[in-house]
């Protein structure tokens, strides 16, 4: 098989923008579940609202698209009602950290076997461009016109500090780090999170001083501190530019998780 | 038995083997006994991390094929109604039990109330039409959870328990039934669209993991379960559908008790408030006084009322303000007087007779 035969074809065009990061997320998650050798029929896609959650509507298996925010607590019961099924939810940083912030940490808490990829675009990107939970300090919107004055939120350290077993941060400039991520994340027992900061050239992009797609990918490539490099920095008491950002493998590890098939 | 306690048994003997909620007082021994008999049972129970939550995970559940369930009350139930709603538009069966207590807000807690009465009927946004069972013993909070599930599953709707804090928490007798009667849920015919409608308007259900490559959205879809949310003629048919699948079948989904079809003054009472009339009638056995019990409020069934061809009156006890009195009142010439009371305590029966005495 490839990943272009998990695609609901009859579904297309999709409703993303030219030069939207969601399809290069879907490619590599698609990419990825291709090579665990999983059928169809015992893969299931669950997301919540957004641009990021009309994913599960452009592949073939049996997918939920729920309520805003609580695409975590539907996969939840999918998981526990069924482990068998594998069960991977597509969610978006409103999505997931702002109406959805407290399913996330109790998801990360109970380190439930799902394996969940935010599309970061660090907007609203399908209502128009207003501010999110990571919308980065200065970052122009349509909620925020004169700059954002909120702390963003780190997504990778809330997953980590809360419980999750695999948290991994990439770009949509990182395909191949990216697609080894979430497989990593599908391998894993228990709660996995890959981050996935990705391109808003409609509603992010094109008010924050990134006039064409590559231009905040080239942002991606140039501000990406791989978290190895960034762990020696710190040892070597070497400051950390406030624009870097850290990607990479943030935790791996096994604690005990719910919902795995026996 | 105590009413919640029984409730939980029931759904357990309809084969309901998850349970996803939050705890609430007056509802939380329904939780709790789940949680004490679903792992033994091969079963799911979780406490999650809010009322919506829930629900959800009972949605999520429920797309496995397995029978599930949540109980709550009012707080906890106007968080659920966002869900609730995508249940409705996804078709979605599930079984939610509302131990009503005082409103608005935190209220109440630990008193009775049928403040939620209309809430279950209308609380989400948009059209649609539900099925909610009224239980007034201990029996029927195992009788009706049950079948329940039944409706949940013959419907594709979701179901309510419109319990009170005082039948949930009541004690009473309970007789377990050998076994209780399991309508299946119709599976999804071959070659049908998923969203496809035969005669009886219920698409057959595509459990997750079979095969059937199902597209579930809560926006409004074709019968493929495609999302086409511009169409104004989709969207139309879609939400007539939903609505005309649970009305068109209200007189079969009907069930109450009848006591003096030729009674001038009728009550018609649902939950706590039927057993101050039933006493009533004990106390006074006059031909005159009529009773229809309701053991289902929603949908309607206006047809009941004509049971009583000799009508003068109809007389309506509620824990609320008047919220049912509203809906039959729409249904008949006859004057309705409704009974309203507040604060958690039960009618009596002499307050009932006063009602009578003001008739004259």
């Amino acid at each position: 098989m490839t990943y272009t035969e998990w695609m609901r074809e009859d579904r297309l065009p999709h409703i993303y923008c030219v030069g939207c990061g969601n399809g290069t997320v879907i490619n590599c998650t698609l990419s990825a579940i291709d090579t665990m050798g999983w059928k169809k029929e015992d893969t299931i896609f669950v997301s919540g609202i957004g641009c990021s959650s009309r994913a599960p509507g452009y592949i073939i298996t049996d997918s939920l698209h729920t309520t805003h925010g609580r695409a975590l607590a539907f996969a939840t019961g999918i998981k526990l009602a069924n482990p068998a099924l594998h069960v991977v939810v597509f969610t978006g940083d409103g999505d997931l950290a702002a109406i959805g912030g407290n399913h996330f940490i109790h998801a990360c808490r109970r380190n439930i076997d799902l394996t969940v990829i935010c599309m970061n675009n660090m907007i609203y990107g399908m209502t128009g461009g207003q501010g999110s939970p990571t919308t980065p300090v200065g970052a122009i919107s349509t909620t925020t016109p004169y700059g954002s004055g909120e702390a963003a939120f780190d997504l990778g350290g809330l997953a980590s500090a809360a419980g999750a077993n695999y948290v991994a941060r990439w770009t949509s400039y990182h395909v191949k780090e990216l697609t080894h991520a979430i497989r990593a994340g599908l391998e894993s027992p228990g709660f996995s999170f890959i981050e996935a900061l990705v391109q808003c050239p409609t509603n992010y992009g094109r008010r924050n001083k990134f006039r064409e797609v590559m231009d905040q990918i080239e942002y991606f490539k140039s501000h990406a501190l791989l978290v190895q490099k960034a762990e020696r920095l710190r040892e070597e008491g070497t400051k950390i530019p406030d624009d870097m950002f850290i990607i990479g493998e943030l935790v791996k590890r096994n604690r005990p998780a719910l919902g795995v098939q026996r | 038995m105590q009413g919640n306690t029984a409730c939980a048994e029931g759904a357990l003997a309809a084969g309901c083997r998850f349970f996803g909620g939050y705890p609430i007082t007056p509802s939380t021994e329904v939780a709790e006994q789940m949680a004490l008999r679903l792992p033994k049972a091969g079963g799911v129970f979780i406490q999650m991390e809010d009322e919506i939550a829930g629900i959800a995970a009972v949605i999520g559940a429920s797309w496995t094929g397995m029978r599930a369930m949540t109980a709550t009350s009012g707080p906890g139930f106007s968080l659920m109604m966002e869900n609730l709603g995508f249940a409705v538009m996804t078709e979605t069966p599930c079984v939610v039990v509302n131990i009503q207590r005082g409103g608005p807000s935190t209220g109440q807690p630990t008193l009775s109330a049928q403040g939620d009465m209309l809430q279950c009927r209308f609380g989400s946004h948009g059209d649609y039409s539900v099925i909610a069972l009224c239980p007034a013993s201990v029996q029927e909070m195992y009788d009706l959870t049950a079948e329940a599930f039944n409706l949940a599953d013959r419907f594709r709707v979701p179901v309510f328990i419109m319990a009170d804090e005082i039948i949930g928490h009541m004690r009473e007798r309970l007789i377990i039934p050998d076994n209780v009667v399991r309508t299946e849920r119709k599976a999804l015919k071959k070659g049908d669209l998923p969203f496809q409608a035969p005669d009886d308007l219920v698409p057959g259900f595509p459990v997750f993991g079979k095969g059937y490559g199902v597209h579930v959205t809560g926006l409004t879809h074709d019968e493929r379960g495609y999302p086409c949310a511009t169409s104004p003629t989709v969207h139309e048919e879609l939400v007539k559908r939903l609505v005309a699948k649970v009305e068109t079948a209200r007189d079969t989904i009907a069930s109450c008790d009848i006591v003096n079809p030729e009674a001038t003054k009728v009550f018609i009472s649902y939950g706590a408030p039927a057993r101050a009339v039933q006493q009533l009638l004990h106390d006074l056995p006059r031909n005159d006084i009529g009773h229809l019990r309701l053991r289902v409020v929603w949908p309607f069934a206006e047809s009941l009322l004509a049971m009583f061809p000799e009508a003068e009156t109809f007389i309506v006890p509620e824990q609320n303000l008047g919220q049912v009195a509203r809906e039959i009142d729409r249904h008949t010439d006859r004057p309705v007087i409704p009974v309203p009371k507040l604060g958690g305590a039960l009618h009596s029966p002499a307050e009932l007779a006063g009602v009578l005495e003001g008739l004259r």
